[in-house]
């Protein structure tokens, strides 16, 4: 542990850092290779959508030495046919599923089931589902994401800015599409259990994307006063400084959803419980990626087009080259010269608007030397 | 900046404990005090059963609050006349309500009638038809009609060429019968079986279906309803065996279906589950056609009949009083006694003297719910005020029917989207699992912020007991005040929460962690760390809010607990944040076991590889960051 902490330190102090920000081409593959691969799994596989949505009912029986196939013959005979279908949840309980083409009334069924099997009624749970529930559901689910949607980037636009709403929406509705993929893939039932799940994952990916723009935020206001850092670099910086926040807020996040997923889940087998943790477990994990790997190197991405930041870069390349020349010439003839003067003739066609953005808070000598082309790093 | 004096920076954090304790306090003493010491407990947790109903109309208007509150008021009637109490009736979202009804003997009866009750109305009969039906092979076998009157079913060329034995069965010679109105009784008696009479309104679904269940067509080639009172006996011909069921049913028609609904009427085929829907629609001032089920034909033939009927003549509405009781003077069975409101008088009055004049078989007064006839008597006088309706009722049939009556139509139909029948001792062990897993969870939060932040960690489980005795206490009251009940996705938001307030205890501490990485002294570490950490703090917790409060409008059933519980615990983790743990780590940094960094602290200048404290400068390491990499 100590040297976790350790790590959190030379994190912090940059001594060790990881350039999650530079490397974004090998996240936004990673991300996109997931995403392919989960919109695949959406339009061959489909998902897995449970009887909640498509109706029917839904028995569940709680009677120690049942078997499956003893619970299938008397409910084949109910029903008249081979249609339902029953499984073991894990926990020794039988769940039966009725589609709703049946006509057998449900209250039939639980007493047919219960003389049959010899199991009181108390211990058979029914579920009805109508067609159209599972639709409603999810239709208000979908009205609710799109309005969550638009109010978290308003929000997000005024309190940070309107590229940070973009960032974080993208992340967003990244975590989404991998959780889903992930559903449609391995062919998770979609309850609406589940479906709480998603919209969950909604807030909570968003929690973690907000707290580490908050710090990029801070860590990069500024920024145009000086020409030792670009964007990028600083948002990398504020990233690594978060990032045992990042890691400790998401590790606490998993640890309950963990708890639910495996106790609550294991213990009861399929059900509520288990539809909302496995979503925001894989939600969750999604959202800690997305955050670092996704959220913030897209901002800065987007930053980085901005004038202002772009002529950052520029005073920076330009700074770096001064100093790596200076140092040069220190080298040569032991004097080491102030600042880049010699630089400041290039490229005026483009200082003239890059000027008006960055020169009001610059020193003048600063000013100078921006606007060379190569310098944009 | 580190001054030691900065007393009034460092707030008065006793105030604000004190605060947060008395509140606490007092919270717990309210629920000890109001005896509400657990939280309401949801379906999916106590046991009992969930039904959500949503209201469809195809006039979106009629959706409605007036109308939902309409609705709600008579569908608590229905639920309470079952006998099932505490059940608890509320509208969500635009368009549903729950009924929640919890474990009780007839739970699972009272769910059924709630679900599938809707629409009632009374309307004229125009024609009838056996639908859909497969025939067994003409017999004129049913025994001869004991009431001496063939089945009074009529007109013209469709029941001549269908000519068979008629046989009333004897459920509707005795249903015949009149009681407490001798005025009445002869014409209606002399009925096969079914007639509406004042004080007696006898309905017997199996009369004159039971003419074509029984295979035999009915004999009577008269049109004349008085023609059919005549005694005429069967007269077995052998009718031309149907090939079809549609061409039985043109043969089997009674009455002329109106030529807008002619067409409707011949494809009707009740036997087909698809078909017997509700084709009221919105207009109640039109003709339709309905199916109907007569249990006895049906255990011969298809027992599905389908029914062309005429515009509402009264709604069920203006039905003010129905009650089942047993007809003890004829013996006849269990029957259903109506009573109109004024409006429904009339009206039934006015109807029912017109009918009374038609010849049948248009001279009934179908009783449709849900577009379902349940039951079609004859009429023959004019009733006001009272009217019976008696048949073939078991004494369940007879109450459910009073019982729908009773309480009346409703503004709007309702299909039931959704029922949950949890059994108390699984909604049981469903909450036992989601408290051990919300205990584990918990231990296992503690567990991390112990190892990891030491002495930290103490005030991070401080804070979590706080916040938990808070959700716990705000949930019993509100289960008393509001009526909130605690459900599994409830419990299972609750659990979520866990990790939200952490999140908050966590960004406050690396702040502060940070602050003394910079080389400062706990104190005004403390507090510089405070600004940062609140907005972090808020705007992270405003995000989840926003989403509760989205998920909370935007969703019906279990959704809105989930979202409740996140919304309410985001809000208490701002409370608990400012008012508990920004205080008690303020004074917990003048103690000198913190201020000093003791290795068990969490806060260890040494471990955290603080600078040696540099007045005025805090330095920023960033930049080195973009160099290195790990």
């Amino acid at each position: 542990m100590s040297r976790f902490s350790n790590l959190g330190h030379r994190l912090y102090q940059g001594e060790v850092s990881f350039d999650f920000v530079g490397r974004r081409k090998l996240w936004y593959s990673i991300s996109a290779a997931i995403a392919l691969a989960a919109v695949i799994g959406l339009t061959t596989v489909g998902l897995h959508l449970g009887i909640e949505f498509k109706g029917g009912s839904v028995y569940t029986i709680k009677k120690p030495g049942l078997t499956i196939s003893q619970a299938q013959d008397s409910v084949d005979k109910i029903v008249g046919d081979s249609t339902p279908q029953v499984q073991a949840t894990g926990d020794g309980q039988i769940r039966i599923q009725v589609s709703a083409g049946e006509k057998t009334p449900s209250n039939e069924v639980v007493q047919k089931l219960s003389s049959d099997l010899s199991v009181s009624q108390e211990n058979i749970n029914t579920e009805v589902v109508g067609p159209s529930w599972g639709q409603q559901v999810s239709q208000q689910a979908l009205t609710g994401l799109v309005i969550f949607l638009i109010l978290v980037t308003a929000y997000l636009a005024i309190a940070f800015e309107w590229r940070m709403a973009l960032a974080a929406l993208v992340a967003l509705i990244h975590d989404l599409v991998i959780t889903i993929g992930v559903y449609a893939l391995v062919g998770f039932e979609v309850s609406p259990g589940t479906v709480i799940g998603f919209l969950t994952i909604l807030g909570y990916s968003l929690y973690d994307t907000v707290v580490v723009f908050d710090t990029v935020k801070e860590n990069t206001k500024g920024l145009e006063k000086q020409n030792k850092l670009t964007y990028s670099e600083a948002a990398n910086a504020g990233l690594n400084q978060t990032l045992v926040r990042s890691i400790n807020t998401t590790v606490v996040a998993l640890l309950p959803v963990a708890a639910l997923l495996f106790i609550g889940g294991g213990l009861l087998g399929a059900g509520t419980l288990n539809d909302i943790s496995l979503a925001l477990f894989i939600g969750l994990s999604a959202g800690a990626y997305s955050s670092i790997c996704v959220a913030t190197p897209l901002l800065a991405q987007l930053k980085e087009q901005a004038p202002d930041m772009r002529a950052l870069a520029k005073r920076v390349a330009l700074r770096r080259a001064a100093d790596a020349k200076a140092a040069a010439k220190a080298a040569e003839d032991g004097t080491a010269l102030d600042d880049a003067d010699d630089e400041s003739a290039e490229g005026p066609e483009d200082s003239v608007p890059v000027g008006m953005v960055g020169q009001r808070n610059q020193p003048v000598s600063r000013a100078r030397g921006k606007g060379r082309p190569s310098g944009k790093h | 900046m580190a001054a030691p004096k900065s007393r009034p920076r460092d707030g008065y954090p006793g105030r604000a404990l004190a605060l947060i304790l008395v509140v606490t306090v007092g919270l717990v003493a309210l629920m000890f005090g109001t005896g509400h010491k657990t939280p309401r407990l949801g379906i999916d947790l106590a046991g009992g059963t969930s039904i959500t109903l949503t209201a469809s109309s195809q006039d979106k208007a009629a959706i409605n609050q007036a109308n939902m509150n309409t609705a709600v008021g008579i569908i608590q009637k229905r639920v309470n006349a079952f006998g099932v109490s505490e059940a608890e009736v509320q509208t969500q979202g635009s368009d549903n309500i729950i009924v929640d009804i919890p474990k009780g003997t007839n739970s699972q009866q009272a769910a059924q009638q709630v679900g599938t009750t809707a629409k009632l109305y009374f309307r004229p009969v125009l024609a009838e038809a056996p639908s859909g039906v497969t025939l067994p092979p003409a017999s004129p076998s049913a025994k001869p009609s004991t009431s001496g009157s063939a089945s009074p079913s009529a007109s013209g060329s469709a029941s001549a060429s269908a000519g068979g034995s008629a046989s009333p069965s004897t459920g509707a010679s005795a249903a015949g019968s009149p009681s407490g109105s001798p005025g009445s009784a002869s014409p209606s008696a002399s009925k096969a079986g079914k007639a509406l009479s004042e004080g007696l309104l006898a309905a017997d679904p199996s009369g004159t279906p039971s003419a074509g269940a029984s295979g035999s067509p009915s004999a009577s080639a008269s049109g004349s309803p008085s023609a059919a009172q005549s005694s005429l006996p069967p007269v077995p011909t052998t009718p031309p065996v149907p090939t079809s069921p549609a061409d039985i049913s043109a043969a089997l028609t009674q009455g002329t279906p109106p030529p807008d609904l002619a067409q409707q009427f011949a494809a009707l085929d009740c036997s087909d589950p698809t078909q017997r829907k509700d084709y009221q629609g919105v207009d109640p001032t039109k003709n339709t056609v309905a199916c109907s089920y007569d249990k006895e034909a049906g255990a011969t033939g298809s027992g599905w009949y389908k029914f062309a009927l005429g515009p509402v003549a009264v709604n069920g509405s203006d039905v003010s009083k129905a009650a089942a009781g047993f007809d003890t003077q004829h013996a006849s069975g269990w029957q259903v006694q109506l009573t109109f409101n004024d409006a429904g008088s009339k009206a039934f009055a006015t109807t029912t003297g017109a009918l009374a004049t038609q010849q049948s078989p248009a001279n009934q007064f179908a009783i449709v719910l849900d577009g379902k006839v349940v039951s079609h008597p004859y009429v023959s006088q004019s009733i006001s005020g009272n009217a019976v309706i008696s048949g073939n009722f078991s004494q369940d049939d007879a109450n459910n029917l009073a019982n729908v009556l009773s309480f009346g139509a409703l503004p709007l139909s309702f299909n039931q989207s959704n029922m949950t029948t949890v059994s108390p001792q699984l909604g049981g062990d469903q909450l036992h699992a989601g408290l051990l897993a919300g205990a584990i969870g918990l231990a296992l939060v503690v567990l991390y912020s112990l190892i990891y932040y030491r002495g930290l960690g103490l005030v991070s489980i401080a804070g979590l007991v706080v916040s938990s005795i808070l959700t716990y206490t705000i949930m019993c009251l509100l289960g008393a005040g509001i009526g909130f009940a605690l459900n599994l996705p409830a419990v299972c938001g609750a659990i979520v929460a866990i990790g939200i307030t952490a999140d908050s205890f966590i960004v406050y501490f690396e702040r502060i962690r940070d602050e003394v990485r910079e080389g400062a002294q706990l104190r005004p570490a403390v507090q510089r760390a405070w600004p940062r950490a609140r907005r972090t703090i808020l705007v992270s917790d405003f995000v989840s809010l926003l989403c509760a409060v989205v998920l909370y409008i935007c969703s019906v059933g279990k959704v809105q607990g989930f979202a409740f519980t996140l919304g309410l615990t985001t809000v208490l983790d701002v409370v608990v944040i400012f008012l508990f743990t920004k205080p008690l780590i303020t004074l917990l940094a003048r103690r000198k076991f913190f201020a000093n960094g003791h290795p068990w602290s969490g806060l260890d200048p040494k471990r955290l590889g603080a600078r040696p404290p540099v007045r005025g400068g805090r330095r920023r390491p960033a930049t080195s960051a973009a160099v290195k990499e790990a």
